[in-house]
């Protein structure tokens, strides 16, 4: 009955999978047991600290192109729940667990100055759970369990955005409008995943794949693709459905914005990639011509109608949001190449700004927390009076633009070589245009930082150490990996290959 | 309610059947129809009806808000700590065979456990529910975390 009994001794390094995920997933409830908090941040911050070592250790594992699989409950699949942990997922598990404890290390002083006292516990347990959800949607390799941790994030999500509301009302619109989307996102997605369970009877990915493939085209299978899709879409904010998320970043605490812009739109085109590419085959007729005549046409726009907008934003922090939608068109455009090396470009891409914004957003925290908001206006002068926030941002910009030895440039790079390589060369083109739209933008913000003059009676303060830290950690990790690209490169390779070529 | 002599003492002898019936419902789950979910709504609908009768404050007498709080947390500490125990055990997490000699018993042990902490956090999230529609909940005191 139960496979456990033929189980032979497991060390810990095989629980891996499974502890990636439960080690928040307990921390989450022991932070309001524990009840103090003082003692909330640090059990926090050890627990995403213990993910990162985790993920640490299974990309490492995976980067030469193998697969750890993980059997919950003893169960084999694809009956029972599997995780899967390959290098695609391997690489975004990196991303959110790195990124979550950076994120972290700068909550202490920012939550502290920020966050009702009352709520700081349910922040630090909502901030886990949200983590937990993340990560379980990254390693399992059972749809609906994809589902089920997409609920827990999300729902963690819509309280985290509207805990901005002790400074600014207008975060519980926010958070209702996401709840509202983000609810319709899932219910697609569980719809598209029902369908598919009623064509092949089925909910293990790898097993999906194959009943999928050998099914042929479908009616039941094309509906469920498009679900998913749309959902999916809905969640990773696709061009036109991307209206929730200029004013959930905006209005949520900057410190949950860096965490979710900078992972949970990534994970949500991780699932899509996922999807597409090794669920469904890219053999499957239906998506190519989805790729091509929806997903193309609509990350193009994405890049330029987002970025026009971001460009006449008065709200640094809004211009962010249009920036980063702007930017998810850019993954976009990599996955509906459907070659090698626009797959690799979205993955990298993914990863970059994943660490470019996570430094833009904690740096527009710093500034929240001196000045109060984040209107340009009030930030006039503040490179000289908040040198090192204000470097760490220009760097950020930097890299968002894809200044030659940022990280942002290599991800460019690679988008524009898959681009050339299809032949699409007006593509090209366009890719470098769309990005001196993100020149004009970030010119504005350094404009308003450095030349002008600091406004009588204004006078703040550089943000202490313990947030200035996380910040640079981000702002010389986006230089870095402009420079050292083995280890992007190589795991975005491989990520490539293991979701191009199925299960 | 103070008018209402019947409404008042039949929900006084209610409100221990209905718990009890709740426990029934939760530790013959695995035999019959019911499990955490059904018994943690019915445990919470006894401090739900006796609020309704002798009003909200009454009944956060009994069951203080906090104490909603921490059981919601509780429940689901009690769930995925069971499959931490058979991770120690030697077993994949949530493997209940890890529980006992016989991976039969095992099995039942877990299911008997987790169902557990469902019950715990469902009860307290209906409370919690009812409590957020009945009144605006006083907000938490630092001191009582």
């Amino acid at each position: 009955m139960s496979a456990g009994s033929a189980t032979a001794t497991l060390t810990l390094a095989q629980h891996l999978p499974v502890l990636q995920v439960v080690v928040p997933l307990l921390a989450a409830p022991l932070c309001v047991l524990l009840g103090s908090r003082k003692l909330v941040w640090p059990l926090a911050f050890i627990a995403s600290a213990i993910t990162f070592l985790i993920a640490t250790l299974l990309l490492m594992k995976v980067l030469d192109g193998s697969v750890i699989s993980y059997h919950i409950g003893g169960w084999a699949p694809p009956l029972g729940i599997e995780y899967r942990i390959d290098a695609a997922n391997a690489f975004v598990l990196f991303l959110v667990s790195g990124i979550s404890t950076i994120v972290l290390l700068y909550a202490r002083e920012y939550v502290a100055a920020i966050i009702p006292p009352a709520s700081q516990l349910l922040f630090y347990a909502c901030f886990l759970l949200c983590l937990t959800g993340l990560l379980g949607v990254a390693a399992t390799g059972d749809a609906f369990n994809t589902f089920v941790f997409l609920e827990i994030s999300s729902l963690s999500t819509y309280v985290l955005i509207a805990m901005g509301a002790g400074r600014d009302k207008r975060a519980l619109t926010a958070a209702f409008d996401y709840l509202i989307m983000g609810t319709i996102g899932a219910t697609f997605f569980v719809i598209g995943i029902g369908l598919l369970y009623m064509a092949t009877g089925t909910l293990n990915m790898a097993d999906l794949s194959d009943r999928i493939s050998d099914m042929g085209d479908n009616r039941t299978v094309r509906a469920a693709f498009a679900f998913i899709v749309v959902g999916m879409g809905l969640k990773v904010a696709i061009y036109p459905l991307h209206l929730w998320l200029p004013n959930a970043y905006t209005h949520a605490p900057s410190v949950v914005t860096a965490f979710l812009a900078a992972t949970a739109t990534k994970v949500a085109i991780y699932v899509l990639m996922r999807f597409m590419f090794s669920v469904f085959q890219p053999g499957f007729v239906f998506e190519t011509y989805t790729l091509e005549f929806v997903i193309l046409p609509f990350a193009i726009l994405a890049m330029f109608a987002a970025s026009i907008v971001a460009v006449f934003q008065t709200n640094l922090k809004r211009m962010l949001a249009y920036s980063s939608i702007a930017q998810i068109g850019y993954m976009l455009l990599g996955i509906s190449f459907i070659t090698k090396t626009g797959l690799t470009a979205a993955i990298i891409h993914l990863f970059n700004h994943g660490i470019t914004k996570g430094a833009l957003f904690m740096a527009v925290g710093a500034y929240v927390l001196r000045t109060g908001n984040s209107f340009l206006d009030r930030l006039e002068g503040l490179g000289k009076a908040m040198p090192w926030t204000s470097a760490a941002f220009v760097i950020g910009g930097l890299s968002l633009i894809g200044v030659p030895g940022t990280a942002g440039f290599i991800s460019k790079w690679v988008l524009i070589t898959a681009a050339i390589e299809k032949g699409w060369w007006l593509v090209a083109v366009l890719i470098v245009a769309s990005s001196l739209l993100a020149v004009i933008y970030i010119w504005k913000v350094i404009e308003v930082l450095y030349m002008r003059e600091v406004p009588d009676g204004a006078h703040h303060q550089e943000v202490p150490g313990s947030m200035l830290v996380p910040i640079w950690i981000l702002a010389l990790s986006s230089i870095y990996f402009g420079f050292d690209t083995s280890l992007t490169m190589s795991a975005a390779n491989t990520a490539a290959d293991s979701l191009l070529s199925g299960f | 309610m103070r008018h209402h002599l019947i409404l008042r003492v039949i929900t006084k002898l209610l409100v221990g059947p209905i718990m009890l019936f709740a426990l029934y419902v939760q530790f013959h789950g695995d035999f019959s129809p019911g499990g955490g979910f059904q018994a943690g709504v019915i445990f919470a609908v006894a401090f739900i009806l006796y609020g309704i009768v002798f009003g909200l404050h009454k009944v956060q007498h009994v069951f203080p808000p906090w104490l909603v709080h921490k059981m919601m947390a509780l429940g689901a500490l009690i769930y995925a700590g069971t499959g931490v125990v058979s991770l120690f055990l030697n077993h994949t997490y949530l493997d209940y065979s890890a529980l006992a000699h016989h991976p039969e018993h095992g099995q039942h042990y877990g299911i008997f456990a987790v169902e557990l902490g469902v019950g715990v956090t469902v009860s307290a999230v209906m409370v919690a529910i009812y409590y957020a529609f009945a009144a605006r909940p006083p907000r938490l005191s630092d001191e009582e975390w």
